[in-house]
């Protein structure tokens, strides 16, 4: 069965300058949220394969929505990162059904690639909860530039019987990265670290 | 869940040439016995402990952010074990990440100056660690939530310890402060059940399976 849709949101956060210095290329991460139906929720459900299939279906439909806002070929995507809010009748591991074992693999077809995993977050919560969404470098997880977080929420979502998913895409890592570590010209992108 | 919330008294971690000034530290223990079905056995114990400091960089650009990173790493370690003492003991630990919130007069690379010393103050001491540790930051005022990830110690993959707790310290951080962040627990997500690899199949070689 496929993911019931009641809204599908997407944020672009650029930014141009940071504490008083112009950024010679404005930084830019997109959102791509979904809410959806918990076919699960309110009673136990042993076999989470429902919400396994919509994490494989969100994880094609957020990441085309993410890298379309972008407005960039998939091929420039430089990190990403994906988390779940589920509604209070759901159960913790609701989130952990979507984002884990299906959702990685359509997101990096969606941003070519993807030697990395997919770092991730999630809770349960009401309307209005917010969460950061973890992101890493696409391609090699030690990149220390591109570690970063976007919050993102919505005000009337998750309903009690819904889940919120996001995942987020960026074309570049933080604004003035000065902190060392491995650098993105460096990788070379075979085991996803390095 | 039964919440414990307690501020450690003693603040001795005000070191590192000056640079690293505590005003406060959180520790946030939660320990989830149930969560609508079977009791858990063992409950999981997961927390966090923050640290509230001085930023030394705020209200303009600083260029050299490296000594800062230096010197926060006797709190990373001082801070990595009081959070391992109040979860029962370094053999028990079996997730971690960290997490770092910068006042509004910082800037958010100032919050990267965390991943040296906070992960290392955690890999230092919890062994065998090789898997990278799960971040997030921000820049807020005071009262702003983080969500700090949490993931397997020494395999990445692990699909079972991928988790995630929240922090939010009400008076904190203040515009020139920054609030530091370690997160661990004891064990997978109490009804851990969507497949991938588990603890006990870890090679433990390359930080991921």
């Amino acid at each position: 069965m496929s993911a019931v849709i009641r809204r599908l949101v997407t944020v672009v956060d650029e930014t141009r300058r940071e504490m008083g210095k112009a950024l010679a290329t404005p930084t830019r991460k997109a959102a791509a949220i979904a809410v959806i139906e918990n076919p699960c929720a309110g009673r136990y459900v042993e076999n989470l394969d429902e919400l396994i299939g919509i994490g494989e279906e969100l994880g094609a439909i957020l990441g085309g929505m993410a890298v379309e806002a972008l407005g960039i070929q998939p091929s420039r995507a430089e990190g990403y990162g994906k988390a779940a809010i589920v509604g209070e009748n759901g159960e913790w591991e609701h989130a952990a059904a979507i984002l884990h074992p299906k959702l990685g693999a359509p997101l990096r077809k969606a941003v070519e690639k993807g030697a990395a995993l997919v770092p991730s977050a999630k809770k349960m919560g009401g309307p209005g909860s917010r969460i950061d969404v973890p992101l890493g470098h696409k391609d090699a997880a030690f990149v220390r530039s591109h570690f970063d977080a976007m919050e993102v929420g919505l005000p009337d979502a998750p309903r009690a019987n819904e889940i919120l998913v996001a995942v987020v895409v960026t074309d570049s890592g933080r604004p003035l990265p000065r902190v060392g570590g491995l650098k993105k010209e460096e990788i070379k992108g075979e085991d996803g670290l390095r | 869940m039964n919440e414990v919330k307690a501020v450690a008294r003693d603040a001795s971690a005000t070191e590192g040439g000056g640079l690293v000034k505590v005003r406060k530290f959180v520790l946030h223990v939660e320990e989830v016995l149930h969560e609508f079905g079977p009791s858990a056995d063992p409950p999981q114990l997961k927390g966090y402990i923050a640290a509230v400091t001085a930023n030394p960089y705020a209200g303009r650009h600083v260029k050299d952010l490296l000594p800062l990173m230096e010197a926060l790493k006797p709190l990373g370690i001082q801070m990595a074990e009081r959070l391992i003492a109040a979860l029962g003991g370094k053999e028990r630990i079996k997730a971690y990440g960290k997490s770092a919130i910068v006042g509004e007069n910082g800037e958010l690379e100032h919050a990267a100056l965390w991943h040296d010393p906070g992960g290392y103050g955690m890999r230092q001491i919890i062994k065998p660690s090789k898997a990278i540790v799960p971040s997030t930051k921000k820049v807020g005022g005071p009262g702003t939530v983080v969500d700090v990830p949490l993931a397997h110690v020494n395999a990445a993959y692990v699909r079972s310890h991928f988790d995630c707790i929240e922090c939010r310290i009400a008076d904190a951080p203040r515009a020139n402060e920054i609030v530091w962040i370690q997160s661990m627990a004891t064990g997978p997500r109490i009804y851990a059940r969507a497949g991938g690899l588990e603890d006990k199949d870890v090679k433990g070689e390359d930080g991921l399976k």
